[in-house]
């Protein structure tokens, strides 16, 4: 079991009710963390229309993770 | 050094265009993308924009260094406003300084469509009926089926 923290924006910080988050998870990868997730608070985005950041920086999915990690799931970005 | 910064004040452009004079440059182009009111056929009565500060602002950095080294930029210097923004508003702000017109042009149009394809800024629209729709984020059973790609 690994304790990692989870950022929330934008159409996941609503669905999800808040902006971030601690939790223990078996995941090993943010993309089977993103998918449990989505099971548990009925996110209605498909994880192949995200990306990861992980400590500050993108990952390519499936982007393994490590205990302590900060994890940032990205929606579809839409600036300017 | 080019600078990418995201706003949580309304967007004064002044200061970064006086960021970029250099007396090697012979042209200027500068980007402004307001807020309008309307898109895809709907009243818009207001925009939020929510950015991932820290990544936004790495990202936003690597793009005007990319721009800077592929179109022998001078200065160039770009911000991005978070928050509620109403119509006529200065959403982001771009402008870069080149010897010649032709560079500074494209190096200002490549800016522009790089940040709205890679920096992680959201949008919402607010519309007059009420309802309101983060941009790009629509899945089945809302407007997935006839919402234009993402940056069209």
């Amino acid at each position: 079991m690994k304790t990692v923290h989870i950022q929330y924006f934008a159409i996941l910080r609503e669905q999800r009710g808040v902006a971030e988050e601690t939790r223990e998870t078996n995941a090993p990868d943010a993309e089977t963390l993103y998918r449990e997730l989505a099971e548990a608070h009925d996110f209605t985005l498909p994880a192949d229309r995200l990306r990861a950041a992980i400590n500050g920086e993108f990952v390519p999915w499936p982007g393994p993770i490590e205990n302590g990690d900060k994890i940032v799931f990205i929606p579809p970005v839409a600036g300017g | 050094m080019p600078c990418f910064r995201i706003s949580t004040d309304p967007i004064d452009p002044e200061p970064f265009r006086s960021a970029l004079a250099h007396p090697q440059a012979g042209a200027c182009a500068t980007f402004e993308g307001w807020v309008r009111n309307h898109n895809d056929g709907q009243s818009v009565e207001s925009l939020e924009y929510e950015a991932y500060a820290e990544l936004a602002e790495a990202e936003g950095q690597r793009i005007l260094g990319e721009a800077t080294a592929h179109f022998d930029l001078l200065a160039a210097e770009a911000v991005h406003r978070v928050g509620h923004l109403q119509i006529g508003e200065l959403a982001v702000w771009v402008g870069v300084a080149a010897a010649h017109r032709g560079p500074a042009f494209d190096a200002c149009r490549f800016i522009i469509d790089e940040l709205k394809a890679r920096v992680p800024i959201w949008k919402k629209e607010h519309y007059s009926t009420g309802a309101s729709t983060w941009i790009n984020c629509a899945t089945k059973g809302d407007f997935a089926a006839t919402s234009p790609p993402p940056g069209s």
